[in-house]
């Protein structure tokens, strides 16, 4: 392990020596391989794909794959980077086959984010064929979201947000949550293992030349993932065969397909100075990130500068919101709804909530739940949903026009912990949003170039670009540029401007696909490390007062803003380690402190500075000592090259290297 | 009547050869020498014919050597024709062709397509169960609220699957031309049609057309014929 890890080190370290001018670098790498095969490199576009492979394992790949693994759909996008002469980028989202219905495969650009463990007799034999298995293991895509309306206690959803649930072992079979002991649950990283595999196969299906595993691969993440949740999607993609896949936050890939799409025009959407402000909004998660367009060399360079928190709020509830005030409102009539009734309302308010958030004209949208049996026009509800309705619960509800000051209402919820999700409690957007630019208003006191005015009390974005399916509602979208212009206008600062020309479904694919292109040394590309600083937790050594728990001080292990394929150490904090036995440290992350360096120890804290992690956890291998004895040891931190933190003990007295496990998450504390 | 001069006695041989025996031995010499002459002529008839044969076989067919020679004629005819059309390559096509029409074949759709959108459309628009409905047994407003599940369906289906787009970009009820050699499988005249083209007339229906079919696959199993599978809710 330890030797794999030093090898990516060193590897990334000669990048990174050589970051303003990436291609360089590549070039180096080329020559310190095979000298003599340099010539084939220019040769003509046919005999690249051969030929590369020989060269260099790196550049031997064809396409720059992206994949969105999202919390309610997957789509993958690629682009074809296997001439490095060619500056024109053409970009493809990859028709997705999938069963649609037993029996039935539809080829569509997006893969539903479900997975369905059917009964034996629930499917007749050989539906279920794939083009490439005639038995999948589980049923992903659109069957298993068809299925699972009906079904729901089969139905596994939502999995990428488990993977960054605090308290909850992501390899252990949990979900579906609430399934009787017959059904074989699934962990929530074997179900984001199924929907990469899925995607896998059907790439290598339309791609028999270019298997996937060689591919340069970009995995998005969400800005907000911890370093676990990280840790994890990175071997989920390894355990089907992704081996190169890196990571992207999803903010900075969205960013990356508007620069994509613009073909060179955004430099003059752009100018020093600006704090871009990416909203991003999908089904299930809100996520937020601020990128400050910087000047390097003359030319523009972007850093990503501040992510917001992991919020648990999206489109989902928006229609959920809908239905159940439809729900009151035909309950208030005397009738009753039974599950499948509000499933299907659900169902019918997040078409009719589209139509009434695009369309001006469009005042009242009749809702109809039919019958479920073969008889329609007997048995179907009707009601309808009015302009106010959507204007109340969906603007007032999720984006209500607030001041900059005020910010997410938390119930001190109960200390118990539940089964289910940690959703976020207060559904206003903007109050959200609010806070992480208060929280945030520090963030540029770094950055050359980048200005905010001094009596700013939150930090003041010039330009935002909208992602995610919900804020294709050209009403949300207005809504949500007024109210952020409302607080720039108090505090006599200049209107935000939107940046306009995505794909919101499809972009952040398309980024990261763009991402793979970029990392070629062509374009530009965002810099920006780690989001957070992270932080162990050490017992103060002072004398022990009876019934307080000992001061626990901060130690810091990696600072904020470390690059990929960087690495620290921290010599000066020795720590002695039982050899077989697990031991277990508090873990912090700070997404506001930016100052601290390796080795500070911090004694006092605000509350919302810190933000308390999952533990993580260390075991000496006995490897050549003996169980008890103590080895004295010191801390490592390095970003990895995929985009992972890693965290090592390192022996003061020999080399040794142990691995610090980030996914020991368990409920029991 | 024993001794009588007509008297017929079949034992009795005669011991002398009178004129009587003589004629009548020559008579029989003659007439076998008549009948074996004649059989002997007929014989070498046949013979002579049979060798007739035998020399026409190989430069004709047998059908033709043994009917008359008229239809021999036939063909002869026939390839004086050809070689005079060898020039006009396209009307040596049309004569192929007219002597054998080629069979007149109808396509045959295949059921499981047509079943493959009765499926998706039940599926997504309750098509089935919205025409299989009594209508005169509910009030309008009850069909109404029904026909609007239905057709929101209807049109999600259709445009998910079919790529529909008019014919005729024109405005309905605008004076359009037709220049000569348009698509007549496209446009269709109506009414007043006299003279030639360009003709003008108004636009009454913009036609349809589909450009692209996205139809679903199914498996090699895959019963189409169930269009809607039956529920049970346990």
């Amino acid at each position: 392990m330890s030797q794999k890890s030093f090898g990516s080190l060193f590897e990334a370290n000669k990048t990174e020596s050589d970051d303003t001018d990436t291609q360089t670098t590549e070039v180096d790498l080329v020559e310190t391989e095979t000298e003599a095969e340099i010539p084939t490199e220019s040769s003509s576009e046919s005999s690249t794909e051969t030929t590369e492979e020989k060269i260099n394992p790196l550049q031997g790949t064809h396409y720059s794959i992206g994949i969105d693994l999202g919390t309610t759909h997957c789509v993958l996008s690629y682009v074809d980077i296997s001439d490095p002469e060619n500056e024109e980028i053409v970009q493809e989202v990859l028709q997705i086959p999938q069963l649609s219905a037993p029996g039935v495969i539809e080829d569509k650009p997006q893969l539903p984010s479900f997975l369905y463990q059917a009964h034996e007799s629930e499917l007749p034999e050989g539906e279920s064929v794939l083009p490439w298995t005639a038995e999948p293991e589980y049923l992903v895509g659109e069957i298993a979201r068809k299925l699972g309306e009906k079904t729901p206690m089969r139905l596994v959803s939502s999995a990428k947000s488990w993977l960054c649930h605090a308290g909850v072992d992501c390899k252990s079979p949990i979900l579906p949550s609430d399934a009787p002991e017959e059904v074989d649950q699934v962990s929530p990283f074997q179900a984001s293992a199924a929907y990469l595999e899925h995607l896998c196969s059907a790439w290598n299906k339309q791609h028999p030349n270019a298997p996937i595993s060689e591919q340069e691969i970009t995995l998005t993440v969400p800005a907000s993932f911890d370093p676990a949740a990280r840790e994890l999607t990175a071997e989920a993609a390894r355990s089907v065969g992704l081996k190169n896949a890196i990571l992207l936050e999803e903010p900075q890939a969205a960013l990356y397909s508007w620069i994509e799409k613009s073909e060179g025009d955004w430099r003059n959407h752009a100018n020093i100075g600006d704090i871009i402000l990416v909203i991003d909004v999908g089904g299930g998660t809100t996520d937020l990130s601020l990128i400050a367009v910087t000047e390097e060399q003359g030319n523009l360079g972007l850093t990503r500068i501040a992510v917001g928190d992991h919020i648990l709020l999206g489109g989902d509830n928006m229609d959920l919101a809908l239905a159940y005030t439809l729900k009151a409102k035909i309950e208030k009539e005397g009738k009753r709804l039974a599950p499948w009734q509000i499933q299907a309302l659900t169902h019918a308010c997040r078409s009719a909530k589209e139509t009434i958030l695009s369309d001006e004209a469009a005042d009242n949208i009749a809702i109809v739940v039919p019958n479920r049996g073969s008889s329609l026009i007997g048995g179907t509800l009707r009601t309808e949903l009015t302009r106010d309705e959507v204007d109340s619960v969906l603007l007032q509800g999720f984006l209500p026009s607030i001041e900059s000051n005020e910010h997410p209402v938390m119930n001190s919820r109960t200390a118990l912990r539940t089964k289910g999700l940690p959703y976020a409690q207060d559904a206003a957007i903007t109050r959200h949003l609010a806070a992480f630019l208060t929280r945030q208003v520090n963030a540029v006191n770094d950055i050359e170039g980048v200005n905010l005015a001094e009596n700013a009390s939150f930090i003041h974005p010039s330009a935002v670009l909208f992602n995610g399916g919900v804020l294709k509602a050209p009403r949300f979208a207005s809504r949500l540029m007024d109210v952020l212009n409302e607080w720039l206008a108090t505090e006599n600062a200049p209107e935000a401007r939107l940046l306009t020309g995505l794909d919101l479904d499809l972009a952040v694919a398309r980024g990261a696909a763009y991402y793979g292109y970029v990392r070629q040394g062509k374009g530009v590309r965002i810099k920006g490390g780690t989001a957070a600083s992270y932080y162990v937790g050490v017992e103060s050594s002072m004398p022990a007062v009876p019934g307080m728990a000992p001061e626990v001080q901060a130690l810091c292990l990696a600072p904020f803003g470390m690059e990929e394929g960087s690495n620290e150490e921290l010599p000066n904090d020795e720590f002695g380690l039982i050899v077989g036995e697990p031991v277990r440290f508090r873990f912090f992350g700070s997404k506001t402190r930016r100052e601290d360096t390796v080795g500070t120890r911090l004694e006092y804290w605000e509350d919302d500075e810190l933000e308390e992690l999952d533990e993580i956890e260390i075991t000496l291998a006995e490897e050549n000592r003996t169980i008890g004895e103590i080895v004295s040891v010191h801390l490592s931190s390095a970003v990895t090259e995929t985009g992972t933190l890693e965290l090592q003990a390192i022996s003061n007295q020999d080399d040794t290297h142990w691995k610090i496990e980030f996914d020991v998450r368990s409920s029991e504390d | 009547m024993n001794n009588t001069q007509f008297n017929i006695d079949l034992e009795l041989i005669p011991s002398t050869f009178d004129a009587i025996h003589a004629y009548l031995a020559a008579t029989v010499f003659g007439l076998a020498l008549t009948v074996i002459i004649l059989l002997f002529a007929l014989l070498m008839g046949m013979m002579r014919r049979a060798k007739e044969n035998k020399q026409t076989k190989p430069s004709d067919n047998k059908e033709q050597a043994i009917s008359t020679s008229i239809p021999k004629r036939e063909p002869q005819v026939k390839i004086v024709e050809k070689i005079v059309e060898v020039e006009k390559i396209v009307e040596i096509e049309k004569i192929i062709q007219a002597p054998a029409p080629e069979p007149i074949i109808l396509k045959e759709s295949t059921p499981d397509a047509a079943l493959q959108l009765l499926t998706l459309l039940q599926s997504e628009a309750r098509f089935i169960d919205f025409i299989k409905e009594d209508m005169a047994a509910h009030s309008d407003a009850d069909i109404g609220a029904a026909a609007r599940v239905m057709l929101t369906g209807c049109s999600k289906t259709i445009n998910q699957y079919f790529n529909v787009s008019p014919v005729r970009s024109e405005e309905e009820g605008s004076q359009i031309t037709l220049a000569a050699g348009f698509n007549a499988s496209e446009v269709r005249l109506t009414g007043n049609i006299v003279g030639e083209a360009p003709f003008k007339g108004t636009l009454i229906h913009k036609g349809w057309k589909v450009t692209d079919v996205k139809l679903p696959k199914l498996t090699e199993d895959h019963q189409a014929e169930i269009i809607a599978t039956a529920e049970v809710e346990l």
